[in-house]
């Protein structure tokens, strides 16, 4: 991704792990305004083709022996699915589409963005900033819709001793609000940081004698990143699913 | 990371930090496109892709549960034919037990009778055979008697005396039964 930008810059070892995030207009030159049609838009579309693909297309059939994509679709389903019921209980099951939506978008955003060349959605705060603030905005509002002032007892624990229950009533509000902050920084870092140090081996191949090296790590990172990719997106949404459950089961 | 920056901000035109993520001129339109892209995934999800796979694994679940209770019926099936077979057979012997010892009765019958009959033939021909004996018997008795009696008379005659018939008669007849 660097090229366009570097073509004439200096020589030798020249590192620019970073420059595969820049977000950019597909025609033209200028400013990134609103609507500008950017490599995000590309490769967010893409991720929305690819849904398609598999879960609208690969189920066409509706095969009661499905075909290999079609046992992929229904294998999506039943993960979600199952996590939403395991982990938020049964009521949670009308957030399932919705819950759906999240681990499709991340899990397709993330191997899309380890094609080599490509760009990765989720490794930029504006993305997963949305997402966790979109899950902390429906988990706070189904918490007070749905048990009122009652959801308040998520912060004072009951199990603890009458004394300590406004200390942690404190701590407990924090970690709250701290959540969706964590909750959007551990998929763009991970995702972010896999990528820039592939970039930064990659650099490293320039050298000829190390490049061998060079290329084992790529490979060893490429396969670690593989991992990440599907990790995390598992971990925002069973996240997303434990935070569901303490909206709608708030005590303890 | 300072040539870097500068690259950034020459392809952005920003003056943008060393991370193109906390470059914020851009997120309006990153945000702008990720809800787009929410939305449509989520749209496409709840009204299509979600019910069908719904419908596909429950149609499934059916025609499995279908398919075992098929397999019940057919099992239950079986274990009625097959007593019905045992049923069948416990008859067929039960019949065939019951021929034979009609048969064995009739035979018994057929034997009785028979030998009732010879039986009844024997007595008879033994019956005759003793009448006849005795017939001969008597007939030999008589013969004796006559000749006793005969030779009696004659006797008594040559022995000068005068035979009376009466008197030797009743002295034969009382010598026969000492």
């Amino acid at each position: 991704m660097a090229t366009e930008t570097h073509g004439a810059e200096e020589g030798g070892l020249v590192f620019h792990p970073m420059d595969q995030f820049i977000v950019e207009p597909l025609f033209g030159e200028g400013a990134v305004g609103f609507f500008t049609v950017t490599n995000v838009t590309l490769w967010m579309a893409i991720a929305v083709l690819a849904v398609i693909v598999l879960m609208v297309l690969g189920t066409s059939r509706r095969a009661v022996i499905p075909s290999r994509t079609q046992s992929i679709a229904e294998l999506a389903y039943g993960f979600v699915y199952k996590m939403v019921e395991d982990v938020a209980g049964k009521d949670a099951v009308a957030f399932f589409p919705y819950i759906m939506t999240l681990f499709m978008f991340i899990v397709f955003a993330n191997f899309l963005g380890l094609i080599p060349m490509s760009f990765t959605t989720t490794s930029h705060f504006a993305v997963t900033v949305v997402l966790a603030l979109m899950v902390f905005v429906t988990v706070t509002i189904v918490g007070f819709v749905k048990n009122g002032a009652r959801f308040l007892e998520l912060f004072w624990v009951k199990s603890a001793p009458l004394a300590l229950r406004p200390i942690l009533a404190i701590i407990e509000l924090i970690s709250y609000f701290v959540r969706p902050v964590s909750h959007s920084i551990r998929l763009a870092g991970n995702v972010m940081a896999g990528h820039a140090v592939i970039k930064v081996f990659a650099g490293f191949a320039a050298i000829a004698v190390i490049s061998p090296v060079s290329v084992v790590a790529i490979t060893a990172m490429y396969g670690l990143e593989v991992l990440v990719a599907f990790i995390q997106a598992y971990v925002f949404t069973i996240l997303t699913c434990v935070y569901l459950k303490d909206a709608l089961h708030p005590s303890h | 990371m300072a040539t870097e920056t500068h690259a950034a901000d020459a392809a952005n035109g920003a003056s943008a930090p060393g991370m193109p993520q906390l470059d914020f001129s851009n997120w309006g339109n990153q945000i702008f496109w990720l809800l787009v892209t929410l939305v449509v995934i989520y749209f496409v999800l709840s009204r299509i892709a979600l019910p069908r796979i719904a419908a596909v694994l429950a149609e499934r679940q059916g025609t499995i549960t279908n398919d075992i209770a098929a397999a019940e019926d057919l099992k239950a099936k079986a274990v009625e034919a097959e007593e019905a077979y045992n049923k069948a057979l416990a008859d067929a012997r039960a019949e065939a037990q019951r021929i034979i010892a009609e048969a064995k009765a009739e035979i018994q019958a057929d034997l009785d009778a028979a030998t009732a009959k010879a039986d009844a033939e024997i007595a008879a021909r033994t019956a005759e055979g003793e009448k006849k004996i005795a017939e001969i018997r008597a007939g030999a008795m008589q013969s004796v008697e006559e000749v006793a009696r005969d030779t009696a008379a004659e006797i008594v005659a040559a022995m000068g005396g005068k035979a009376d018939a009466k008197t030797v008669a009743a002295a034969v007849a009382d010598r026969m039964k000492g």
